[in-house]
């Protein structure tokens, strides 16, 4: 026996209820029987459905973006309902699964375009993933560069309860705190909808505020800071005060940068928090509330400092059990990783699940 | 026992004015906000600047995103340093008011005839019976 199979899992997986799960549109194609008359025939009249609409942050043939041995024969990673029931719920066991489907159709230049194919890439998910697994649920997919048109998305869906959160990229064209935003945020408080913010841009500025990289390596580094900066301005433009009862999620971005950004941000506020007087309790006390993180990955140093940082959140409500099938942040069969405080652990599986989304 | 200290005379601090004394060697500022004295000591709870030596501002409050208004002008005290504000009349600060505070003393205010009678100790004034005095308690 090997080592790594002597080891025992850190948890089990069974019941449990992921929080990240990526199955992928086939490609452009796929989507046509799924979207409004007008539209499909504007995909063909461009020759816009022999397109993919990958997202350039996860280019789906990257090796980070797909375990080796999860590698289909053809076709995009996760495009198979088949293969992806075979190699993530199954074998996990899990008891629910929310796909979180990446897809260009958020990042397109035209809003209306980006509307249509976000209707088009919902209705695909509902016809061929939702009815046809009942463990699955799903996000709904926005065109988050129109904050209207977001929300229409939003009022359309929000009758189907296997619609569990509202996703967007935490990085577009504008910080996501911004007014131009809350209309999607009003919609998402309005049905019991978290908003989760998937690390990735739209690529409307660089995702390194030093400027364009030259590498994959450096955009996907990046995309931690995104995310914290996404976090700031939700908070600090006071997303959380104006809607109440409104959870934000965190996913696919890391985990252990947030305590030392939580006491950046404390420590700053103190000082020139005058700028907001709407932020009139301590910035990480909110977060603590009202942020949710998927935990994977977890950006996660060898145990015993983990379990120290993970203390460092103060709150064992945070933590999402997520598989981030297909991509490649574990090796194995075991997606939890090792070093969480067992307090922590214990409710990540379901029971934060359960708390975070209202709908499951 | 705390004792007595006549620290400044009444008129000496107009409403929104302040001074910064010595009592047995420490420093305290006196403020008064529209006739009521108060006295903060002269050391801020983070990093030790002299607190009572910076900005006097309002309360600011809002009740959301967008909304801003002044409350309690001229009641917040803003440190020179790292800008933390503190109430005047508590000593708590704006951001941790149960946790973070500065530390206030009584003050009254005395006609000079009364101070005759004492206990007080007047280190640095000569009191005149027809002026009135603000004592600080330490
Ligand atoms: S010393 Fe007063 S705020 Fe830092």
């Amino acid at each position: 026996m090997s080592a790594s199979e002597a080891m025992a899992p850190a948890a089990s997986t069974v019941g449990a209820i992921d929080c990240d799960l990526h199955p992928a549109v086939p490609n452009a194609k796929a989507l046509m029987p799924y979207m409004d008359p007008y539209w499909r025939e504007h995909m063909l009249r461009r020759g816009l459905d022999s397109e993919n609409y990958d997202l350039m942050a996860f280019p789906p043939a990257a090796p980070i973006n797909v375990r080796p041995d999860w590698k289909p024969a053809s076709g995009l990673p996760g495009s198979s309902l088949a293969v992806l029931q075979a190699q993530a719920l199954d074998p996990l066991g899990v008891s629910l699964a929310i796909c979180n489907v990446l897809h260009g159709a958020q990042a397109v230049m035209s809003e209306d375009l980006s509307a249509a194919l976000c209707r088009g890439v919902n209705n695909w998910v509902a016809g061929e993933l939702l009815d046809r697994d009942p463990r699955l649920r799903a996000s709904i997919l926005v065109p988050q560069h129109s904050g209207e048109l977001a929300a229409e998305e939003i009022e359309r869906l929000a009758g189907d309860r296997r619609f569990v959160q509202v996703l967007m990229l935490a990085m577009a064209e504008l910080p996501p705190g911004r007014r131009q935003m809350w209309p999607i945020y009003r919609a998402a408080e309005k049905h019991g909808l978290p908003i989760g913010l998937h690390a990735g841009s739209t690529f409307r500025h660089p995702p390194s505020a030093a400027g364009w990289g030259s590498t994959l390596l450096e955009d996907y580094v990046s995309y931690a800071q995104g995310m914290s900066a996404a976090l700031n301005s939700l908070l600090v433009e006071g997303v959380f005060q104006k809607f109440p009862d409104l959870k934000v999620v965190l996913i696919e971005s890391g985990v252990t940068w947030l305590p030392a950004s939580m006491w950046r941000v404390n420590k700053t506020w103190r000082g020139v928090r005058s700028e907001v007087p709407w932020l009139n309790r301590l910035p990480a006390d909110i977060i603590r509330e009202r942020v949710r993180l998927t935990a994977q990955p977890l950006d996660a140093m060898d145990g015993e400092a983990l379990g120290r940082v993970l203390d460092q959140l103060g709150s064992d409500d945070m933590l999402l059990f997520a598989s981030d099938y297909p991509h490649w942040h574990y090796d194995g069969a075991d997606p939890v990783p090792p070093g969480i405080p067992p307090a922590m652990l214990k409710k990540m599986m379901v029971d934060n699940p359960r708390a975070t989304y209202s709908r499951l | 026992m705390a004792s007595r200290h006549v620290v400044a005379a009444a008129d000496e601090i107009p409403p929104g004015g302040r001074k910064i004394v010595n009592v047995r060697g420490r420093q305290i500022g006196v403020f008064n906000l529209g006739g009521e004295f108060f006295a903060l000591i002269n050391v801020c709870p983070h990093q030790g600047a002299k607190l009572c030596e910076g900005a006097i501002l309002s309360h600011l409050v809002s009740d959301g995103p967008g909304d801003y208004r002044l409350e309690r002008q001229g009641e917040m005290i803003r440190c020179p340093w790292h800008c933390w504000e503190f109430d005047i009349r508590t000593g708590q600060s704006w951001c941790e008011p149960n946790d973070v505070k500065a530390k206030t003393y009584n003050v009254t205010v005395e006609p000079g005839g009364t101070l005759a009678k004492g206990p007080f100790k007047a280190e640095t004034l000569s009191v005149a019976v027809e002026r009135d005095y603000v004592i600080v308690e330490m």
